[in-house]
């Protein structure tokens, strides 16, 4: 059973700002069927310019529910401009959480203010979908810059994450490793802002051993499981870091690959540039 | 605790009673380990003789053939694991696709070592090919694993007869009977089937006993090794107490397996043609003759079925749905899908599964309840244009 707090039932059980408003300024739809959720929003301005109706409609779970509700009573006495900021991370907030699974619910939230939003610039009337960029899940139709956007806005650094907070992989899975990328460019600019702060030149054998574990299950790890594989630290002797492979690493004919080129090179990145990295004999 | 009404018996069961007054004694005075040489600890080996002989009572065959585990899951995998590692020049093993998790999840893994695995795709009713098994059952295949009837669903699948093409190719078959037992009358000793599944807390036994049924003369390597328990055939001190629960559990179903087609079969029907009928877009999903008497799925069309559930839950209402959302994946159940219920469907299925203990009175509460929950997310759903 979810977790849900006491204001996402709130929301769920007592929706406010149900329903759809006629004639409205602007119209944004997201979600679809396949996925389970679909939610429709629609907002009139008034004389002030700024928003002065909002109703939602969803197909969708309880958080669902609550999401767009609580985005409703957010956006509402906003300027388009001051709406258009809405991340789906403030209404998460808003609700005091949501469980992580069920972050793809607000996404959906922010998506459908957005295309509503690019809906009363374009024009009155129709509904519209955005679809930037290029689609890289196409089990759930989601595109490169969806996918940036999640991993940016919510320090997002695992597959597993992305597909929680939008769909993205998953269907099929077999879009899992060029999500990888996506979050290795990211996360690789990212790191290399911060280096200069995470590189201390004096370690000692303690805050060597902490830091090694520390790249392998931040660093390693994710990428290895986006594989179905995983791998464990056995021991540390001066430079010399002896690991094994699990799952289907154990058996992978690439493995001596992943050990020299994500491995070695993660850890001499991170740690120190003089470590050898060697797979624990049987 | 307020007010439950508890319509998700495929999931779990009460505790009967009378099988709880049974194993009390087990967790108590009578703690004496079954194996042990002092008469305080092997008297209690004859009382897991009777559970073996009353559940053999059940299935129709003999209690030799009866070994206890730790519940379904581990006599599905103890099946499947312990017939291929007892003919390892074979393989191929063939399933369907709507099996339970701990058979679909046993056989990809095994496929992922190498093995060929077939899933036999059903019908808009839940049905199988037969003429497609038949077809697909060869000199490589080692075994064939097909349950008895769908946990979500209540689907029975013709058993008898998929167990009769599968021995006249000779080959091994295991049916996950989990949801059958206590619900409609098995004959084993008149079958064809080699192996079956049963759990001990789907017929009103507690959790953490199952069975796995093993037709004299069919070859298969413990799946859990270590001492002689269970002529070494499943290793581990016997769970004495939940043993003698399913025991009685089995004693007392073989009685009341006629209320089942009866009594719950009447409240059963009256719950889902009352909603049918009251509830605005709802559908029966799978097979409408060929079903277990206690359990119906119902889709309800543009709505959410974790909507539903936390809605129904506010009155006490207890059910389970296939939509994505109750399971934490992003697809609708799997049984759904290759049903082919379409997605506006699927995500909005919800099961009612009833029980001897449940009472016309609950159902007329449920029936009460329902078209308000549909309607309300109804009146939230994009999907609907009513006015």
């Amino acid at each position: 059973m979810w977790d849900y707090n006491k204001k996402v039932m709130e929301y769920f059980l007592h929706p406010r700002n149900a329903g759809e408003i006629e004639n409205p300024d602007g119209v944004g739809e997201e979600g679809s069927l396949a996925c389970g959720d679909m939610l429709k929003l629609t907002f009139k301005l008034g004389k002030d310019r700024r928003i002065a109706d909002v109703k939602f409609k969803t197909f969708g779970c309880a958080s669902a529910i609550a999401s767009a509700s609580i985005m409703t009573e957010m956006v509402k006495g906003l300027t388009i401009e001051e709406a258009e900021k809405i991340t789906n991370k403030d209404i998460v907030d808003k609700l005091g959480g949501l469980p992580e699974q069920k972050m793809h619910c607000s996404v959906m939230g922010m998506e459908a203010l957005q295309a509503a939003i690019a809906n009363y610039r374009t024009g009155k009337g129709k509904p519209t979908k955005k679809a930037e960029g290029k689609i890289v899940c196409t089990c759930f139709g989601v595109t490169d810059k969806e996918i940036e956007k999640v991993i940016i806005e919510n320090d997002i650094d695992t597959v597993e994450q992305v597909t929680n907070y939008c769909k993205a992989g998953g269907g099929c899975g077999s879009c899992r490793g060029e999500i990888q990328q996506i979050i290795d460019k990211i996360r690789g600019k990212k790191e290399k802002s911060a280096e200069v702060h995470t590189h201390p030149k004096k370690l000692t054998n303690l805050q060597k051993i902490q830091l090694i574990q520390r790249t392998i299950s931040e660093q390693v790890r994710p990428l290895l499981k986006a594989h179905g594989g995983d791998i464990d630290l056995i021991d540390v002797e001066g430079n010399k870091v002896i690991v094994a492979f699990r799952g289907m690493c154990s058996q992978c004919p690439t493995a001596e690959f992943t050990m020299k080129d994500v491995v070695e090179a993660r850890l001499r990145e991170f740690v120190t540039s003089d470590i050898i990295v060697e797979e624990q004999s049987e | 605790m307020a007010k439950v009404i508890y319509f998700d018996n495929n999931a779990t069961t009460q505790v009967a009673p009378e099988v709880l007054d049974a194993m009390l004694p087990f967790l108590k005075d009578l703690y004496g380990n079954p194996s042990s040489m002092h008469t305080f600890g092997g008297q209690v080996e004859k009382y897991i003789r009777q559970s073996r002989e009353s559940i053999a009572g059940l299935l129709g065959c003999d209690s030799s053939e009866i070994v206890f585990t730790g519940c379904g899951t581990e006599s599905d995998n103890a099946a499947i694991k312990g017939v291929l590692a007892a003919m390892p020049e074979k393989r191929k093993i063939i399933t369907t696709r709507v099996e339970h998790p701990a058979v679909l999840t046993t056989c990809r893994e095994i496929q992922a070592q190498g093995y060929k695995m077939i899933e036999l795709g059903v019908d808009k009713y839940g049905q199988i090919n037969l003429g497609e098994l038949e077809a697909e059952v060869d000199d490589d295949t080692a075994l064939v694993t097909i349950m008895y009837a769908n946990n979500e669903t209540g689907v029975i699948f013709p058993i008898d007869k998929i167990a009769e093409i599968v021995k006249a190719k000779d080959v091994v078959f295991h049916t996950d009977a989990v949801q059958a037992v206590g619900k409609i009358p098995l004959n084993l000793n008149k079958s064809n089937i080699d192996l079956l599944s049963l759990s001990g807390h789907k017929l009103h036994a507690p959790k953490g006993v199952g069975v796995l049924y093993i037709k004299k003369g069919t070859r298969i390597s413990p799946f859990i090794v270590g001492g002689h328990q269970e002529k070494s055939r499943r290793a581990g001190t016997e769970n004495v107490a939940g043993i003698v629960a399913l025991g009685k559990a089995a004693e007392l179903a073989a009685k009341s397996i006629q209320q089942e087609n009866t009594k719950v079969k009447k409240l059963r029907d009256k719950l889902e043609s009352t909603i049918l009928k009251t509830c605005t877009g709802a559908m029966l999903n799978g097979d409408k003759i060929n079903r277990l008497p206690n359990t119906t799925n119902i889709s309800f069309e543009f709505i959410e079925g974790e909507a539903i559930l936390l809605l129904l839950d506010q009155f006490g209402i207890c059910a389970s749905s296939g939509s994505a959302c109750t399971s934490g994946s992003l697809e609708p159940s799997h049984v759904m899908r290759a049903m082919g219920v379409p997605f506006t469907a699927a995500h909005g299925s919800i099961r009612f599964s009833l029980s001897i203990y449940n009472t016309e009175d609950e159902v007329d509460f449920v029936i009460e309840k329902m078209p308000q929950v549909v309607n309300r997310l109804r009146e939230l759903s994009p999907f609907v244009n009513e006015r």
